[in-house]
């Protein structure tokens, strides 16, 4: 697979991704930001007003006629968390210009479209419309308040509150609800002036064109880009699991109970930390999804995952609330058959074939790579999926046992359900 | 083999039938890395009562799904498994009208074709591998019964349908799955998993001789035939109920609105009428209707608020929803634009806009080998080709969008699923 990173501007890196096989061109770009309790709510507030007009397309109708004029061009928002990282900006992707049916040049304008809603938003009196902001900061509470819907992602949302209240790694995607309330207009304003020019912006182009072509759209379209001094970003630090796990539960009215669990690495190994979470709880060949689901019927669903950049592993599971014990002991013991080297051979190259697999499947979604190359930029990494591929052949199981000691249980959320209902 | 050329969209595709008669479609991919291969049986939640060898069965909710589940159970163990170890990944899903089963894999395709064609048309089940199943099926319906989502799409169909299998939960319920047996799993496989009623479809960069070669070995020689199903007594276009409503752990209420529509027929017409209904939804309903952005103004809907058009087994519907904190503003707000527009007609500029932006929609669905892969197999199953869509989009009107708004948007034909939030439970008593 091909790739370049290339500064087409001050602190503004173009990741070009030449692929011809697509119906569709990708275009994006995400100021890169820490992740703070006191900033996170308002960069995730601020596309969502971006997103609601331009000057040259004031509201949504004429935004989104804008768009179905590029044959249903979808520019989205997205507000990202890498690491201790919050990605902000914008994805483009519209029809590769070769099934435009008048033969129309599409990069350009979607190009353009995608500057516009980062660079010249609709304003009055040197602020943001008071309606849109009003309205996206409903939306944004209501998103905040509506991760108590799925109980899962509940769950685990508060396990990580729980475990990380103290780290930026705690803060939330969209920030909280607190934060959200107090954004006003002014400040939001404000705030969006600062993050423009004081934050490295990445930029994503994966498609049929050619690198000149993007990069003059491009250069075109954020040709108006404020740029000050862009701060460099604080060091992600990591902390050992307490000595004694900490135990939280809550109750809710529902009919399943939710066990999430977090665990702390201390290893720096990280291909071999990445085996032994494939092989415990992190594919559907893992301990957990056969042991745990399977063989014993004590979970609807038992996966695992890993945040390298944090050094964290979860466990997350949907449990009936009178099997919290067995439950418990059963993921935990499943950890230590990992640690212990209790596995067969065929869970070792399942696990690692599975990862090769989906590294190599990787470059056949333009999304999924744009999300590759993000984490990697946003954490300070420069890793491409084919180098990784080739440290996770050289893991060997007693590097596995190795990482997987360094595993230690930090803090365990049980979220029950209400008996007798 | 027929070659099919579709230069509008730059697909071709490869049909073959197998002595057999099972139709395997390839749609080749050159340059990718991954390949995808779905086996895919016209059997879903809705085909509870049919025929076989002249007796006609009923069978309980939810069976279809549970016999996708237990078909993964091969004599020499689980071919999840198997799957798993070769770096494939495989999956299942059981809709109500069909059940798929399918993987994505890297390396040794053949490999696990095979594995997939075996373990999909071998049943091995044993009473004790079928009563472990309810356990975690149980607790699958447990999960779901907990989505707000899940519950009021459930609620929607059960005040739409009186006699349809439609209002029926896929999953079935807990009650339901317990009466299932060995036996009952055997009969709906020996029904629903013949040649005659499934079809298989590769996409990738496979090598296609190999592939139907491994068909041809692995697959029953017989053709099997396409069962009667009974769908229930024919329905009125009126809804059984005009509301459901009920309270659950949400933060704010959530609701889904419902338009019966007539049944669409096989064949290409069946699906110019999805397009058309699709269509309709757009202009009335979509993010670029002038409606949408007057709601979201007013915050009546917020970014959740989305609509579609459904054909299932001997039926159809218009639902359209969202989380909103005034269900009855909404709906009487898309009956009264409903109205404004048979009355006034479609803006031709409008119309003209949507059309191009549904097309390029229908172009970049075409990046999703899954969404490929199923669409090919619906089409197969009801008689279509969907990759004929820009000659359709061409034989389309703005008066086919306004005939059927003026028919099926209306409050007649609607019912309205409402799920309240859970009054504040700091005390107990409350209840």
């Amino acid at each position: 697979m091909e790739y370049k990173r290339t500064e087409i501007m001050q602190d503004v890196f173009l990741t070009y991704l030449p692929a011809k096989k697509f119906k569709t061109s990708y275009l994006s770009a995400h100021f890169i930001a820490p992740l703070r309790a006191e900033t996170a709510s308002l960069n995730a507030l601020l596309p969502a007003v971006l997103h609601r007009g331009t000057v040259r397309c004031p509201d949504m109708e004429r935004l989104s006629a804008a768009m179905d004029r590029l044959y249903g061009a979808q520019i989205d928002y997205t507000v990202r968390k890498k690491g201790e990282r919050q990605c902000v900006g914008f994805v483009a992707s519209v029809i590769d210009d070769a099934f435009a049916p008048r033969g129309e040049r599409l990069l350009e304008p979607t190009a353009a479209l995608l500057g516009e809603l980062l660079l010249d938003p609709v304003t009055r009196g040197g602020r943001f419309l008071s309606e849109y902001v009003d309205s996206e900061k409903t939306n944004l509470i209501d998103a905040l308040r509506s991760v108590r819907n799925d109980k899962r992602e509940w769950a685990d949302l508060r396990l990580m509150q729980e475990m990380c209240g103290d780290e930026p790694y705690g803060v939330r995607r969209l920030g909280d609800e607190e934060s959200a309330a107090k954004i006003h207009n002014r400040k939001l304003y404000q705030h969006s002036r600062e993050l423009m020019s004081t934050s490295r912006l990445e930029l994503y182009y994966c498609g049929s064109a050619e690198e000149r072509r993007v990069t003059e759209a491009l250069l075109h379209a954020f040709a108006a880009l404020p740029r000050g001094v862009v701060e460099p970003l604080p060091e992600m630090r990591r902390y050992a699991a307490p000595q004694q796990p900490r135990f939280v539960t809550e109750q809710m009215d529902v009919t399943q109970g939710k066990l999430s669990m977090g665990f702390r690495c201390g290893s720096d190994d990280v291909p071999a930390l990445i085996m032994a979470n494939l092989m415990f709880g992190g594919s559907s060949n893992s301990k957990l999804f056969l042991n745990v689901r399977e063989k014993l019927s004590l979970c609807y669903y038992a996966s695992s995952s890993y945040a390298r950049s944090k050094g964290i592993l979860t466990v997350s599971s949907g449990i009936e609330t009178k099997d919290y014990d067995r439950a418990l002991e059963e993921i935990l013991r499943q950890l230590q058959a990992v640690q212990q080297g209790q596995w067969e051979d065929w869970e070792l190259t399942g696990a690692r074939s599975t990862m090769l697999s989906s590294l190599t499947a990787m470059t056949d979604g333009q999304g999924s790579m744009e999300n590759w190359f993000l984490g990697q930029n946003a954490t300070g990494e420069t890793e491409t999926p084919q180098e990784l591929a080739a440290r996770l052949m050289e893991v060997t199981p007693q590097r596995i046992m190795a990482a997987a000691e360094s595993i230690a249980l930090d803090t365990v959320y049980f979220l029950k359900g209400k008996e007798g209902v | 083999m027929e070659k099919i050329h579709y230069p509008r969209i730059g697909e071709r595709v490869h049909w073959y039938r197998l002595k057999n008669g099972l139709p395997v479609c390839i749609v080749p991919r050159k340059g990718f890395a991954r390949k995808y291969a779905l086996f895919a049986t016209r059997y879903g939640g809705m085909d509870l009562r049919f025929e076989l060898n002249g007796r006609w069965l009923d069978t309980p909710a939810g069976i279809a799904h549970y016999l996708e589940h237990k078909m993964f159970d091969t004599e020499e163990g689980n071919a999840l498994q198997e799957l798993a170890k070769n770096g494939a990944e495989p999956n299942a899903f059981t809709s109500n009208a069909i059940t798929v089963y399918y993987f994505d894999s890297t390396e040794k395709f053949e490999e696990n074709l095979e594995i997939l064609l075996s373990f999909v048309s071998v049943p091995y089940f044993t009473d004790e591998s079928v009563a472990k199943e309810q356990g975690i099926i149980g607790q699958e319906i447990g999960m779901i019964e907990d989505n707000p989502e899940w519950v009021v799409y459930k609620h929607l169909m059960q005040a739409l349908y009186e006699n349809s299998p439609a209002r029926v939960s896929v999953a079935g319920s807990v009650e339901s799955i317990a009466q299932i047996t060995a036996q009952t799993l055997y009969d709906c496989h020996k029904a629903f998993y013949v040649p005659a009623n499934m079809c298989l479809v590769l996409v990738g960069d496979v090598d296609e001789q190999a592939a139907i070669a491994i068909a041809e070995r692995v697959l029953p020689k017989e053709s099997g035939t396409v069962i009667e199903r009974d769908y229930g007594a024919e329905e009125s276009l009126l809804p059984y109920e005009k509301e459901v409503r009920c309270a659950m752990e949400v933060s704010m209420p959530t609701f889904l609105a419902g338009f019966k529509c007539p049944a669409a027929p096989e064949g290409q017409e069946r699906m110019r009428n999805n397009i058309i209904g699709e269509l309709a939804c757009d202009v009335l309903l979509g993010d670029s209707s002038p409606l949408f952005a007057r709601l979201y103004a007013q915050g009546l809907v917020n970014g959740s608020f989305a609509s579609s058009y459904d054909l299932l087994p001997g039926v159809a519907y218009v639902s359209v929803g969202g989380d909103s904190n005034d269900p009855y503003a909404v709906t009487r707000a898309i009956l009264d634009e409903a109205k404004r527009l048979v009355a006034e007609g479609i803006d031709e500029d409008y119309f003209q806009r949507i059309l191009r932006a549904n097309f390029g929609t229908a172009i970049k669905a075409l990046n999703s080998f899954e969404a490929i892969a199923v669409t090919v197999a619906e089409g197969c199953f009801n008689r279509y080709d969907p990759y004929r869509f820009p000659e359709l989009y061409d034989t389309v009107t703005a008066q086919d969008l306004l005939d059927f708004i003026r028919e099926n948007i209306v409050e007649e034909r609607m019912a309205l699923s409402i799920i309240d939030p859970k009054e504040e439970q700091n005390d107990e008593s409350n209840d």
